[in-house]
């Protein structure tokens, strides 16, 4: 059913993760993927995997989640490694008619294959961390001083996050809608391509106008309120960096700087 | 005969995930046809998961739903057949209207069941006098009309396909008082002139009292009472301690039977008080002086 449809795919929890600054998150969840591509070792790759695994511990994110996060992303990791296994010059190790698989193709297959892995992996750790609201929250913030070039960052965050409440809502609306259309004996599963699409109308046509309802009863409820923009408005929950949130800068500085030295001492391991 | 009849019934949400919840726990009941049954219970009872099981809409994790004689999900092909024997009027059933015309949205449903023109066109003029719709209502917008015309409009639409069983679930939330006399008149008028079973989901305990024979108690996804209307509501200890109450002129009987006196402290809806107090005026006449 469509209530199982997951969006900004939060799993709450309260480890040290979850209650790390959002700003910080994003800002090492952006280091980590330039250190995944500063590492052109398997050493290095190796040293990013240890760093992900540790971390996911410590948010004690279920391993199925991970694999959940990774499945959609199979085709695109296969379709790396198998162009890479096959168009990497270097030392054949099997060869049969025009098609010739080097250890260097084989090498970097893996490669990449693992830094895409960590890549979706690392950043899923940010959206399973930090729930959307905060994740607006810290996007505004961040893009703060965009502000001074006219760029409207809180009415854009504002959108952003009464887009997101609105989600579940709508979903709900819509099953409850289907339902009631599927009581009247509207037949959604069966029929052609345009027959289906016909069969939309009478969910779509309640659910614009619910939708239209709801923004104008948000609206009312808003000014009633005094909303006016984003122009001297205080927040109820400051964002506030924390020794964790240091301490978890220092640990991905180090980490980087030991990817750079692996590379440095273990240059090119792969070719 | 029964109209339906639910065996072992048990619905679990979101099974296998963090989310579990049993809604509806190992529920069996028989409806009998021709019934107007009353469901009450506290929300997240499982009252609507087992209302949805009538017609369909949710699959029973285990158990079986007999509606006639015939397995609903023996053939789970052949379930839209059901869906049309068991209208199900859902929640503020307004907001499924979609149509341009209220004729129109009226013979949505019969419409889906393949029915020819001529015949739809009688269902709808049936299903618009039914609920007291005025027929030059039926060429405007469903979405001219006030609420209270709407929802009746959206009833309508359900009535139309004349199924066997009419549930309601609670018909008639957020409507002022009139509207909600007419709109459960008109059910009421339904059930007698077609002869159909009739459910009707509600937090009005008052209005379960005054068109119900049996009364259906959800209570944490089991059945905690199904009974007469009278014997149910004899039973004010237990149904206080599921956070439901009895209809208001029961507690006044009761008080008064308390009080010594020579009234029936049973007895649920207000003709009935009525009734017993006028026979006890013209009895003892001193006795309700003093």
């Amino acid at each position: 059913m469509l209530k199982d449809i997951t969006i900004g795919q939060y799993f709450p929890g309260n480890s040290v993760i979850h209650r790390m600054d959002p700003r910080m998150k994003i800002i090492l969840a952006v280091a980590y993927i330039v250190m995944l591509f500063l590492a052109d070792g398997f050493s290095g790759i190796a040293v990013g995997v240890v760093f992900l695994a540790v971390c996911y511990g410590i948010s004690k994110i279920p391993i199925s989640l991970i694999l959940k996060s990774l499945k959609p992303v199979i085709p695109i990791i296969l379709f790396t490694a198998i162009l890479n296994m096959f168009f990497v010059e270097g030392d054949p190790v099997f060869q049969w008619a025009f098609l010739t698989i080097t250890k260097q193709g084989l090498a970097t297959a893996g490669l990449m294959s693992l830094r895409i892995v960590c890549l979706i992996a690392g950043t899923s750790l940010l959206t399973y961390t930090t729930s959307p609201i905060v994740l607006t929250d810290g996007i505004e913030r961040l893009f703060s001083p965009l502000k001074k070039l006219g760029l409207p960052v809180h009415e854009l965050a504002m959108m952003m996050t009464i887009a997101l409440r609105f989600i579940p809502t709508l979903i709900e609306e819509t099953d409850k809608i289907m339902s009631a259309q599927k009581a009247r004996g509207a037949d959604m599963e069966s029929g052609g391509l345009v027959q289906r699409a016909k069969a939309l109308i009478p969910v779509l046509i309640p659910l614009f106008i619910s939708a239209f309802r709801r923004a104008d009863d948000l609206a009312l409820a808003m000014e009633c309120r005094c909303y006016r923009g984003g122009e001297g408005r205080t927040r109820m929950k400051q964002l506030k960096l924390c020794s964790r949130d240091i301490i978890a800068a220092i640990v991905m500085a180090l980490t980087i700087a030991a990817i750079v030295a692996l590379n440095i001492w273990f240059p090119l391991a792969v070719k | 005969m029964s109209a339906i009849t639910v065996e072992h019934l048990t619905h679990v949400y979101s099974q296998g995930t963090p989310f579990e919840k049993t809604a509806v726990d190992d529920v069996s009941l028989t409806i009998e046809e021709g019934e107007f049954v009353g469901v009450i219970g506290h929300t997240g009872s499982g009252k609507s998961t087992l209302i949805q099981h009538f017609n369909g809409l949710l699959k029973p994790t285990s158990g079986r739903i007999l509606v006639g004689d015939r397995d609903m999900w023996a053939d789970p092909k052949k379930i839209r057949e059901f869906r049309f024997m068991v209208g199900l009027v859902f929640q503020y059933p307004e907001y499924q209207l979609f149509e341009e015309t209220v004729a129109k949205d009226i013979a949505f449903g019969p419409t889906n069941m393949g029915l020819s023109a001529e015949e739809v066109q009688q269902r709808v003029q049936q299903a618009a006098r039914f609920v007291g719709l005025n027929p030059n209502k039926l060429e405007k917008s469903p979405f001219e009309l006030s609420g209270g015309q709407k929802r009746r409009v959206a009833i309508a639409g359900v009535m139309a396909m004349n199924p066997k069983v009419l549930i309601l679930d609670e018909p008639t939330a957020g409507l002022d008082p009139r509207g909600r006399d007419k709109v459960l008149n008109e059910i009421k008028q339904y059930h007698k002139t077609q002869g159909n079973t009739v459910l009707l989901v509600s937090h009005s305990m008052e209005d379960v009292a005054k068109y119900a024979d049996r009364v259906l108690v959800m209570n944490k996804g089991k059945v905690a009472m199904f009974d007469t209307t009278e014997k149910v509501f004899a039973r004010s200890e237990e149904l206080s301690a599921m956070g439901l109450a009895v209809p208001q002129v029961s507690r006044i009987c009761r008080g008064l039977a308390a009080r010594g006196l020579n009234i029936d402290p049973n007895c649920y809806t207000i003709e009935q008080a009525k009734q017993q107090l006028l026979a006890l005026r013209s009895g003892k006449g001193a006795d309700l002086n003093a």
